[in-house]
């Protein structure tokens, strides 16, 4: 894996993360703050849902369901630590290891969705994880000891601006440099044309579980820091909903450009809760019937206009320069 | 060096390929001919193990191709150039040539594989920074073929190179099969073009709805009456 001269992604995440401290100090309050963290949660999910869909090609719909997954797990086990020690800066290690737990078990069940349905193609692979993301959610709708429909209380608070931003960090630059490494030009060749692809010697199959895992990984890890996020991990905030809004950042942004990913997760983060609160204020001021939760019609309004005005999204598959690891010298 | 004895492939419950039998000895051109419908790209799906048959055997070099999987036979020496090209629209010209190199651990001996295909096929050189899609048929079949080469295999597999491309192209298509053939590479070519494919193939196999019919030499089943007036309208 080659690394970059210059770590421009560590640059910009150092310079994002001084940006908010300054802030904090006139005025940036914590709604604000709720929303950079928010952005930078649906940053993993949106860069690791471009992993599955954009580089690889496989059109996944239950990006949440991986995402439940590692929410519930992570939150099991610390909710479990902080019944047995309420001493909440003691437990970080136990917190960056429990959302790896997540993580890991999210990839698990990526890769047992993964081997049955990969061999599908196209809007059948969209069907089967569609189905796979309300399975997963279903389940945990029903399993008492994590809560079933009450959802899973008393999560500490361990998702700081810090840490979320450093496990951001950490996605992006993964998934960066695996699209930019030998392997990611076999998955975009897998994207582009599987069987001739098959025909130069690339194990698809393998490329695909591996990518699935992978995505479901950090769709785990970004599950996790969720639901340390908001104290609950519930089976309404995995919905298929969800996992279209996921869907539309990665192709606002581009399908395919992470720099595309990480911008629109910002953008539409952002668009939503002005788009909530202004949709309320609204309805309080006209008395129209329309809530804050009208939102996701415009949202499904923006997907439809992307789709006819622009199919390949803000950034189509280039990439800001940050995210391109230079090349070597032929010569 | 291949071997095909008895294959049988189904479709569902439609039998594409009933008793399909042929030898590739090693260092010549053997074409499969037949029209629409006879077989020909099933054949060779079934040796590139994208289809699994339901009987019969398939060997190369004496080694039996059961449960080989695709992505493995590239590693076996057996290169296989699709129907319809089927290049990587988006990628360069390089890249795609670079991909192909994907199995060959030694990054010098990729580089000298894609000069060779450069030397061979100028035109291809001359597009290096284009993108795969932007092509001209002809170029993306030389580019196809570009790629078989890095792969590397020591049998090549044709399907229908000269679909839908001008005559004079397919000429020189068909001559760049030859001098690849001279170079050492064993080719096993699937062409509606009877005329053409006989005329530079050392033995020929007519399929006909999944059967294996007339073989011989090339000029033999060029002679034979029945090819005469089937498939080469004469």
């Amino acid at each position: 894996m080659k690394i970059p001269r210059t770590p421009w992604l560590l640059v910009v995440a150092a310079g994002f993360w001084a940006a908010v401290q300054l802030l904090r100090l006139v005025g940036f309050n914590d709604y604000y703050l709720f929303i950079a963290n928010l952005s930078l949660v649906y940053v993993i999910l949106a860069v690791s849902l471009n992993l599955i869909n954009g580089i690889i090609g496989q059109f996944s719909l239950g990006h949440m369901g991986f995402a439940a997954v590692g929410a519930y797990v992570s939150g099991s086990i610390t909710t479990l630590i902080f019944k047995l020690s309420p001493n909440v800066a003691a437990h970080y290690p136990g917190f960056v290891l429990a959302l790896v737990a997540g993580g890991v078990a999210a990839a698990l069940v990526g890769v047992a969705i993964g081997f049955p349905t990969l061999r599908l193609k196209g809007d059948y692979l969209a069907i089967v994880t569609l189905g796979f993301g309300e399975i997963i959610r279903t389940v945990f709708n029903n399993i008492d000891a994590v809560g079933g429909p009450r959802g899973l209380l008393g999560i500490p608070k361990f998702s700081t601006f810090t840490v979320i931003l450093a496990f951001a960090l950490i996605t992006v630059a993964v998934i960066r440099n695996i699209a930019e490494s030998a392997h990611g030009r076999n998955m975009i060749a897998i994207r582009e044309n599987e069987l001739a692809a098959d025909l130069v010697g690339i194990d698809t199959t393998g490329y695909k579980v591996k990518a699935f895992a992978l995505g479901a990984f950090f769709a785990g890890i970004g599950g996790g820091l969720y639901a340390h996020l908001l104290q609950i991990a519930h089976p309404t905030q995995f919905g298929f909903i969800y996992s279209v809004q996921v869907l539309i950042m990665v192709y606002a942004g581009g399908v395919g450009s992470l720099t595309g990913s990480v911008l629109a997760a910002f953008a539409l983060t952002i668009l939503t809760q002005l788009l909530k609160s202004g949709l309320s204020s609204l309805k309080s001021l006209t008395g129209l019937p329309i809530g804050g939760d009208w939102y996701m019609v415009l949202y499904a309004l923006l997907l439809i206009l992307i789709m006819l005005y622009r199919t390949e999204g803000l950034m189509g598959t280039r990439e800001a320069k940050l995210m391109v690891i230079p090349e070597e010298d032929d010569k | 060096m291949l071997s095909v004895k008895n294959l049988q492939v189904n479709y569902g419950r439609i039998a594409a390929l009933k008793d399909v039998s042929f030898e590739v000895p090693a260092g010549k051109i053997i074409a499969l001919i037949g029209s629409n419908g006879a077989g020909k790209t099933t054949t060779l799906r079934a040796i590139s193990g994208l289809e699994k048959p339901s009987g019969g055997t398939i060997s190369f070099k004496g080694k039996d191709l059961a449960g080989v999987q695709s992505h493995e036979l590239v590693k076996l020496g057996i290169s296989h150039v699709p129907e319809g090209r089927k290049i990587f629209p988006t990628l360069t010209v390089r890249e795609n040539l670079e991909l192909a190199g994907w199995t060959v651990k030694d990054a010098k001996e990729v580089k000298r594989r894609i000069e060779e295909v450069f030397t061979f096929f100028p035109r291809v050189a001359e597009r290096v920074g284009q993108l795969g899609g932007t092509l001209s048929g002809g170029e993306q079949q030389m580019l196809a073929v570009g790629r078989a080469m890095v792969t590397g295999g020591e049998l090549l597999l044709l399907d229908e190179p000269s679909m839908g491309l001008a005559p004079v192209l397919v000429d020189e298509i068909f001559d760049k099969i030859v001098a690849l053939n001279k170079l050492g590479t064993t080719i096993l070519l699937v062409e509606q073009n009877a005329a053409e494919a006989l005329d530079i193939a050392d033995f020929a196999y007519v399929l006909e709805v999944g059967y294996t019919t007339i073989s011989g030499s090339a000029k033999d089943v060029a002679d034979n009456p029945k090819v005469r007036e089937a498939y080469l309208g004469v």
